[in-house]
């Protein structure tokens, strides 16, 4: 492993990506950064735009409305960037996978690197979520 | 030549305080939060990352895109540079006014970046910025005036030394005032966060910056750690008698980060005109009471 990917390990910036969620699957993102789990420990923190992002969180279904979107922030992340997919909505559609306004699921529209299902997922799921993103770059 | 070399090593010096003091900040920041915070390479991390991504440049972008990340970083290298040199070479004929002039770059810099990149949020910062560098550049340089008008030189080695002489210049009540006013200044200065509306993440992600990626970001993330580390470094010479004694300097150094961490994470952000009135009102009148106790000798 070069010196390039080893610093990626250990600083993962995150953009947080909602399309269509119920908004609980965004709350337990917002867990992760909390004393209890505290992610930066590990150098991951919220990047307030996505030329500044290593990962892309996606929640939700990813609606019709959004698709277009959804790609065009996946082309604009700088690579190398992945995509990691949380909830049952943005691994499949869940509860939503019927209704009208579905483009989804997001593996569908942009290439995605890890699951995490869940509905929501628990911040423990969401962090070894991202374990595995991170074996998988080593 | 000579001062090629001091620029060399201003570089060295200020890189690795740089990385240090930015983990700093985070670290307090995370123990204040009661949580537990990064260990203490990772902005080295973050750096070595910035170095290896893609850089996107967007269409709408002018010419002055790459170019304003290395003006800013120059002009840390440069200002670190003078400071050095004015401490540790006896003699040396460096000039506070050009030393203030040099500090402004940085923020320009930023000004530049944002409105080369052609991005709506971006310009949002931009404006913000020149405004609140309206601001605080004011009572900066009237705080720092109070120790001229006690010595009547600029010369800044001289400045330097004659608190081994008087005594630091923080231990009679204008320099105590001046002290603290630069202080808030340079929080403005280095973009902390009651003063942090050009960047805002939440509000305009990240304005002035949003369009940086790799190593352009790389580099502007590394002038603000470099920025902070000079900025902080030349309190503790400029009002604090850094030179007295080392191990007393890291301390004053030290204490100076964390009283710049507390007022970042007590603070809530400022909407610019309240920071233009804080600037403006407050800290301007204090620093002028200040000039005029320095004339009276208190
Ligand atoms: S997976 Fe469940 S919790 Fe998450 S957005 Fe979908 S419905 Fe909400």
């Amino acid at each position: 492993m070069n010196l390039l990917t080893k610093a990626l390990t250990k600083s993962l910036w995150v953009f947080h990506l909602s399309t269509g969620s119920c908004n609980n699957c965004d709350i337990e993102i917002l867990d992760c950064l909390t004393p209890r789990y505290d992610v930066e420990r590990f150098g991951i923190v919220l990047a307030g735009s996505i030329k500044h992002a290593d990962v892309l969180l996606v929640t939700g279904i990813g609606t019709r409305k959004n698709a277009k979107r959804i790609q065009k922030l996946y082309q604009q992340m700088p690579k190398p960037g992945f995509v990691v997919a949380i909830g049952a909505c943005s691994c499949s559609g869940g509860i939503f996978r019927d209704g009208y306004p579905m483009a989804g699921p997001i593996s569908s529209l942009i290439p995605v690197d890890v699951w995490i299902p869940g509905c929501p997922p628990k911040p423990e799921a969401i962090i070894a979520g991202l374990v595995s993103l991170l074996g998988k770059l080593k | 030549m000579i001062f090629l070399l001091w620029l060399l090593v201003s570089l060295v010096v200020f890189f690795g305080l740089g990385i240090i003091t930015g983990w700093l900040e985070r670290k307090l920041t995370a123990r204040l939060q009661w949580r537990v915070g990064p260990p203490w390479w990772q902005n080295l991390a973050d750096f070595v990352k910035l170095l290896g991504k893609e850089v996107v440049v967007p269409e709408t972008a002018t010419s002055f895109f790459s170019l304003a990340p290395v003006i800013g970083l120059a002009a840390v290298t440069t200002a670190g540079a003078m400071i050095l040199l004015a401490a540790f070479q006896p003699g040396s004929s460096v000039d506070l006014i050009v030393l203030i002039y040099i500090l402004v770059l940085p923020s320009l810099s930023l000004i530049l970046a944002g409105a080369s990149s052609g991005n709506p949020l971006a310009s949002v910062g931009v404006a913000r910025e020149l405004k609140l560098m309206l601001g605080y550049e004011l009572p900066f340089i009237l705080a720092l005036l109070v120790p001229v008008v006690k010595a009547g030189t600029t010369n800044l080695g001289v400045l330097f030394r004659l608190q081994l002489a008087q005594g630091m210049t923080v231990g009679s009540i204008s320099g105590l005032l001046a002290f603290g006013v630069a202080l808030l200044t340079i929080q403005g200065k280095i973009g902390g966060v009651p003063f942090d509306v050009s960047e805002a993440e939440t509000e305009i992600a990240s304005g002035l910056l949003i369009e940086y990626s790799g190593l352009l970001l790389g580099i502007f993330k590394l002038t603000r750690w470099m920025l902070t580390a000079v900025a902080v470094f030349f309190l503790v010479f400029y009002f604090w008698a850094g030179l007295s004694r080392v191990p007393s300097a890291i301390g004053k150094y030290l204490l100076i980060v964390i009283l710049l961490v507390l007022i970042k994470n007590t603070n809530p952000r400022l909407r610019i005109d309240q920071a233009m009135k804080f600037f403006w009102g407050w800290l301007t009148g204090i620093s002028v009471t200040a000039i005029l106790f320095a004339y009276l000798g208190w």
